[in-house]
């Protein structure tokens, strides 16, 4: 009984691991997105929650999501509901994308994550730059962004292996 | 009657927005309108969204600090096995250069007590300061902040504009103040700017933060009289710091045209910094 009950808390805090994985990613010091590499960085938040809001909603709340922004803000330093905003921008992108999609496909995804940051960052940085006058490395941005794009397919895959394993390969 | 693609594509949008059978507690088309109402009030400065800000960034700044206590560890004992293979080395440079600090600090010495015997006979301004000591707990860098979160706060006696130094180097300023944190931009950042002096020629400039590891000289005529390895100090222009704390040295190794200041103080490993504040008594 006791082998069985631990096995279940076990099996749901692998089923919350997408969300523990999205609040490691902005509490952390370590972050994929700063590293301090010339040209090499990228939004990992943003692939977790694209491909888990279009693959099994369920996983990440929007209000989680919307609470994980927020403390990204306030770690990085960023105006306050700047990453909270581009984070529920990505949930309807991909919301979007999950409403008109009959046959699923990982190109089609990806093409449209691409398409999803590229509209998403400029708004972030619009918004940032214009009404709270941060100052932005374009040329870092645009790095960001090209590696968030192709970072995608592989952390889709890792995604993909994970929510199989813990929810099954049915259970879209 | 068919519905067009118009209709599909609002269908879809509306679905999207405020779909329901996804278990989602929170519609997302409010959670976007609340985040909207937070930038904009944010923005104006409005009161409770930024009491609401403080207590969620003493949240979220403890929260970062315990998060990052395993990665810290890994780093720290990384830091100290590679300190470790390379002490002997260290010794024997360091041994070199204490001789040569004894010799300069007779000589600073002189030169000490000379100034203030001097300034006294200008009847110049003295500055007293006041110090906290303060733990650094959250050093995410960003491209767009390149700051610091230190452990004490206005319940302290922290106040903004407080210059902060890692020893005797100054390294930046308090730039947002909470009751037991307080966030510090660092001279790197892009949109640091101090009035500093550069050694020996006496010029006078403003340093600039880069976005990366170092800073730039802007604004002066002067720029041939500028050469590699002066030192930059502040200047005490506009009154934010006392003249005279360290900040770096010139670097003009690097290819481009910028003057590169390379600082003093290594921005990537500060663990304990010192708050200090200065107010001139007259003589």
């Amino acid at each position: 009984m006791t082998k069985l009950s631990k096995l279940n808390i076990f099996k749901q805090f692998l089923e919350k691991g997408p969300i523990i994985l999205l609040f490691i990613a902005t509490l952390n010091e370590f972050d994929f997105n700063y590293l301090e590499l010339k040209y090499f960085s990228f939004n990992f938040p943003f692939i977790l929650i694209y491909y888990w809001s279009l693959k099994r909603p369920g996983s990440l709340g929007y209000g989680l999501i919307f609470l994980s922004g927020l403390f990204n803000d306030a770690v990085v330093g960023l105006p306050i509901g700047v990453s909270s905003l581009s984070y529920l921008f990505i949930c309807g992108f991909s919301s979007y994308l999950r409403n008109i999609t009959l046959r699923p496909s990982k190109i089609n995804d990806w093409f449209f994550f691409g398409f999803t940051i590229l509209v998403v960052n400029s708004l972030m940085f619009a918004i940032s730059n214009v009404f709270f006058n941060v100052q932005i490395i374009y040329s870092d941005v645009l790095v960001n962004i090209l590696f968030t794009f192709l970072f995608y397919i592989i952390f889709s895959s890792l995604f993909e292996y994970y929510k199989n394993l813990v929810f099954g390969a049915s259970n879209v | 009657m068919q519905p067009s693609s118009r209709d599909d594509f609002i269908i879809a949008i509306r679905s999207a927005f405020l779909k329901k059978e996804n278990k989602q507690k929170y519609s997302l088309s409010a959670l976007i309108l609340l985040t909207l109402a937070i930038l904009i009030l944010g923005k104006y400065d409005f009161k409770i969204i930024n009491y609401s800000k403080i207590s969620l960034k003493e949240i979220a700044y403890r929260s970062t600090f315990v998060f990052s206590t395993p990665e810290n560890l890994i780093k720290k004992s990384f830091i100290a096995t590679k300190n470790h293979f390379l002490v002997y080395e260290e010794n024997k440079i360091l041994r070199e250069k204490v001789k040569d600090l004894e010799t300069k600090d007779y000589n600073s010495e002189f030169i000490l007590a000379e100034n203030e015997r001097l300034k006294e006979t200008l009847n110049e301004l003295n500055f007293s300061s006041n110090e906290i000591l303060a733990k650094v707990i959250v050093d995410k860098q960003s491209p767009f902040l390149k700051s610091i979160i230190v452990n004490k706060g206005s319940k302290h006696g922290a106040e903004l504009g407080m210059a902060v130094l890692d020893k005797e180097y100054l390294v930046g300023k308090i730039v947002e103040l909470n009751f037991t944190t307080s966030r510090v931009l660092l001279l790197s950042d892009l949109n640091s700017k101090i009035p500093v002096d550069i050694l020996p020629n006496g010029i006078q400039s403003i340093l600039s933060g880069t976005g990366k590891e170092n800073g730039k000289i802007q604004y002066v005529k002067e720029e041939t009289l500028i050469e590699n390895e002066n030192k930059v100090f502040t200047s005490g222009a506009g009154g934010i710091f006392k003249p005279g704390i360290p900040i770096g040295e010139i670097d003009k190794k690097q290819s481009n045209l910028d003057i590169n200041v390379s600082f003093f103080s290594d921005f990537s490993q500060l663990r304990f910094v010192k708050l200090r504040s200065f107010s001139p008594e007259e003589n």
